[in-house]
């Protein structure tokens, strides 16, 4: 078995990674192939050139972190889609003349701009992000390569409402070239089902995509007026978004580690085993994903898994050697009742309060089923209780045949062979 | 505002008449239908961008960008048309503004308006949709107009809040005083929308005013999101917090309440708002180790063993075991860890003296002996305030630091303290603290070893 591990290591990582190198590879085509075509025929308007690509390197130095361990950069984002959308409506007269520039003119300007600005992240030991940014370029490319021949026609020059419909479009067109290459990484990386994926990132993404696609038409519309030099303004109304959301995203980390932290203390109180409680939640939250729990009800349910055990705070005494597996009927449910009471106390938790309170409940007994989660929760328990932080897989097989052979009456048959399918992996993603 | 004095009263008044005065004689007969179509789409931006304030700190500082669309109003309009911007906020949205203050707010936003439109045109700037070649000479007469803009805003605002509100407490204006960049960062960002939006209005007329508000109600939704997760934090912290009490029946309610009297403290001695929160926080959380020290020890009635008293020395440590890995609570985790040092350095875990122990400890130390003093033990009952009060101002300089004691003893003259419901006599399954280890009039018994 030990002889085997690393072939089968180096196999999942190919075949998790599959997804990854080839957006790289594709992302690394177009930027070879963009900037060796751009250095051979003349740079189109290079003082515009440069006041994008400083405006995108600033935005790739500006990232954001999104619910989920996502990264966006939407500064750097806006301002590559108004470079690709660059267009002189009015033809107003003045200083700012119209130009043509072509898609391998924008695609290399971004790819050279995010470059730059990804590089202060890598002198400072942070992750370069270079899913995420050949994932933006991918997108900005499709939009530049659709865009650009038609900013050359009479029609859509001259209209303004026929021109930012176009645009409208084709910045909903990005974003969702975006949502998908994501969502297809997450699948990959974190076993999660793609229709799902893409729905999550979806949902996540919207909001800001929103603000993104608009930026980057207030860029081209007002720097027909104002010119270039006004860039650093046109991004006023995107940094307080992009201000919002940083707050937004920090208090949802902190939210999640302080639920993971205070789930400790029955550790420290000498309730149950040490690392017991975040186990079981990594567990958890791997078997809803591959049961194609989406990312809300995933957040529910880690929460409930981290708290499970919270009731056992109010007993008296600590249960010897704190497996609840092995006690009784009565108890696991009283301890499941007082749990589910502390957390509901918060107002704010009903949902997680309720996975808690099923938790001890069998699949087929005499009250209704209990929710997916809680059967999750039921039979990761009973598997970290019976495995605990060993990592042998005969251990690990033993307990899987104890669960199965619960099934008819305990646990959720489909649960278990999730959670058999998922222990197999032993690549449990934390968020 | 509240109710409104007198003096504020005829104060409105002069700033309605002045307004009505400067406004009435303005002759718009000569303006195309175009420029009162610009005028409603400007306005209708003003109501939207007042009727959702989106707050970006802390506290009451809100960002309505509802300013910018003035400033459009006076390149695009000119004063006129910039003092009729403002005048809509008569009709702001928000419902629980009183008559006076809708009257007062449109008086004051159109005033401000037709200040800034004189400034603007006194500086040469044009009227009307901005062209290419003005850039970037009209910046400057457009900046003179922001400038007047905030100057006329503010200074009516503070005259009209200066009448109506007696003496400002000292944290008040420490609270303005601290608040005052970022009011600065945001009057430059409406000029900056103002400039935007006009520019834009040259290229797609009034669709500009729709362009520049996705932006910003995306992040006004964000901040809802942001307010809501914040509000399910503190009520999440909070339940957990008791979960851990119920372990004790006399020390229920204790981290809430500490939680509060270190947040008096804090806000007392003129901390910044988010130095605040993170206070509250850490004396929410100050005795989650507890939780690590056996039942028998907590309960035990005689003098505790060394091992056992060492056990109770520990509980610093075990709290800052578990929350270590909350990232925001840097400073919040050397409160937890050292709320039992002394100043004298006779405290525990690690006997720092003075200076050396972090402001957070020793300011948790004074809430959590207090509290501990007024609520009731098992071997004793709750203190009065005033009894409690002599005990720290005994402690103080020894085990307290006195700065803090004072400004602990002031804030509670001024805003008074919420004891405990008196606790009813333990039910039999209940664990009872028999020693009290916060508690100053009466230290644990040690057994000495020889």
């Amino acid at each position: 078995m030990t002889a085997q591990q690393p072939a089968e290591r180096w196999s999942s990582w190919q075949a998790m990674d599959s997804g990854r190198l080839l957006l790289l590879a594709a992302a690394g085509m177009l930027m070879v192939a963009a900037i060796a075509n751009t250095a051979t025929v003349r740079v189109l308007a290079p003082h515009n050139a440069v006041a994008f690509g400083i405006l995108i390197a600033l935005g790739e130095l500006l990232r954001l972190a999104l619910p989920g361990g996502r990264e966006a950069a939407p500064i750097s984002t806006a301002g590559a889609m108004a470079y690709a959308l660059l267009l002189y409506v009015k033809r107003l007269p003045g200083p700012h003349l119209p130009t043509l520039v072509s898609p391998l003119q924008v695609i290399a300007v971004a790819a050279v701009a995010m470059t730059i600005g990804a590089l202060p992240h890598m002198a400072a030991g942070r992750p370069v992000g270079l899913t995420g940014m050949a994932s933006r370029l991918v997108a900005v490319s499709c939009v530049a390569f659709i865009f650009r021949p038609l900013a050359g026609l009479h029609l859509i020059a001259g209209q303004w409402w026929l021109a930012a419909s176009v645009m409208t479009v084709l910045v909903i067109f990005g974003c969702l070239i975006d949502a998908v290459i994501g969502a297809l990484i997450r699948a990959d990386d974190l076993g999660a089902k793609f229709g799902v994926a893409l729905w999550d990132e979806m949902r996540v993404q919207w909001p800001l995509g929103a603000a993104v696609g608009a930026s980057a038409m207030i860029i081209v519309f007002a720097t027909e007026t104002m010119g270039k030099a006004g860039l650093a303004v046109f991004v006023v109304p995107l940094l307080v978004t992009q201000l919002a959301f940083r707050r937004y995203a920090a208090i949802r980390s902190t939210y999640l580690q302080t639920v993971r932290a205070l789930a400790r203390v029955t550790e420290v109180g000498g309730y149950v085993e040490g690392g017991h409680s975040r186990r079981v939640s990594v567990l958890a939250v791997a078997v809803g994903r591959e049961l194609g729990m989406s990312e809300p009800d995933l957040l529910d349910l880690e929460y409930a898994a981290l708290m499970h055990d919270i009731g056992q705070l109010s007993l008296r005494d600590p249960i010897p050697g704190g497996a609840t597996v092995l006690v009784s009927r009565a108890d696991q449910q009283r301890i499941a009742e007082l749990g589910a009471d502390v957390i509901a106390k918060a107002g704010v938790l009903d949902r997680v309060a309720e996975l808690v309170r099923c938790q001890s409940l069998p699949v087929r007994g005499v009250g209704p089923v209990p929710p997916v989660g809680s059967r999750i929760i039921r039979a990761a328990n009973a598997f970290d209780d019976l495995v605990g932080s060993s990592t042998d897989r005969d251990r690990s097989a033993a307990a899987l045949e104890r669960l199965r052979l619960d099934t008819a009456l305990e646990y959720d048959a489909g649960v278990v062979e999730a959670l058999s399918e998922v222990a197999g992996r032993r690549r449990f993603s934390r968020r | 505002m509240g109710r409104v004095s007198r003096a504020a009263w005829l104060y409105i008044a002069a700033v309605v008449i002045m307004t009505v005065a400067l406004v009435a004689p303005m002759r718009l007969g000569d303006q195309g239908a175009g420029w009162w179509i610009e005028l409603g789409v400007l306005q209708l931006l003003f109501l939207i961008c007042d009727s959702t304030p989106t707050p970006l700190a802390s506290g009451q500082s809100a960002w309505s960008p509802s300013s910018s669309a003035t400033l459009a109003a006076v390149m695009l309009l000119g004063p006129a048309g910039a003092a009729l911007v403002g005048v809509i906020s008569v009709l702001s949205l928000r419902r629980h503004l009183m008559l006076g203050e809708r009257l007062f707010n449109g008086a004051m936003y159109a005033l401000s308006g037709y200040a800034a439109g004189h400034a603007y045109l006194a500086l040469r700037g044009h009227v009307g949709k901005p062209m290419p070649a003005e850039f970037p000479a009209i910046i400057w007469p457009f900046a003179a107009a922001a400038v007047v803009h905030v100057a006329t805003n503010h200074g009516l605002l503070w005259g009209a809040l200066r009448l109506n509100r007696k003496e400002g407490r000292l944290r008040d204006r420490r609270r303005m005083e601290s608040g005052l960049p970022l009011l600065l960062a945001s009057d430059l960002g409406y000029a900056v929308l103002g400039l935007l939006i006009a520019a834009l209005w040259t290229v797609t007329g009034a669709f500009a005013a729709v362009l520049v508000l996705v932006p910003l109600f995306v992040a006004r939704w964000a901040m809802g999101q942001f307010a809501e997760q914040q509000r399910a934090y503190s009520a999440t912290m909070e339940a957990l917090c008791q979960a851990v009490e119920t372990k004790d029946f006399y020390t229920r309610g204790h981290s809430e309440r500490v939680s509060r009297g270190s947040g008096m403290i804090a806000r007392e001695v003129g901390m910044r708002p988010d130095r605040v929160d993170a206070i509250r926080y850490a004396g929410m959380l100050h005795d989650v180790g507890k939780l690590g020290v056996p039942t028998k020890v907590l309960q035990k009635t005689g003098a505790l063993s060394e091992e056992e008293y060492a056990a109770i020395q520990l509980h610093p440590m075990r709290g800052l075991e578990i929350v270590r890995e909350i990232g925001f609570l840097d400073e919040a985790l050397t409160g937890i860890m050292h709320h039992h040092e002394r100043i004298d350095g006779k405290g525990y875990p690690m006997g720092l003296a003075a200076d050396e122990i972090p402001e957070f400890a020793r300011v948790i130390a004074v809430a959590d002996a207090f509290d501990s003093m007024t609520s009731n033990r098992s071997y004793r009952q709750a203190r009065g305030v005033d009894e409690a009060v002599s005990e720290l101002r005994n402690g103080s300089g020894s085990q307290f630091d006195p700065a803090l004691v004072d400004a602990f003893i002031s804030a509670l003259q001024r805003d008074g303290w919420k004891l405990p419901e008196p606790a009813a006599a333990p039910l039999d399954h209940q664990t009872v603290t028999a020693q009290d280890h916060d508690d100053p009039t009466a230290p644990l018994r040690v057994v000495e070893s020889l």
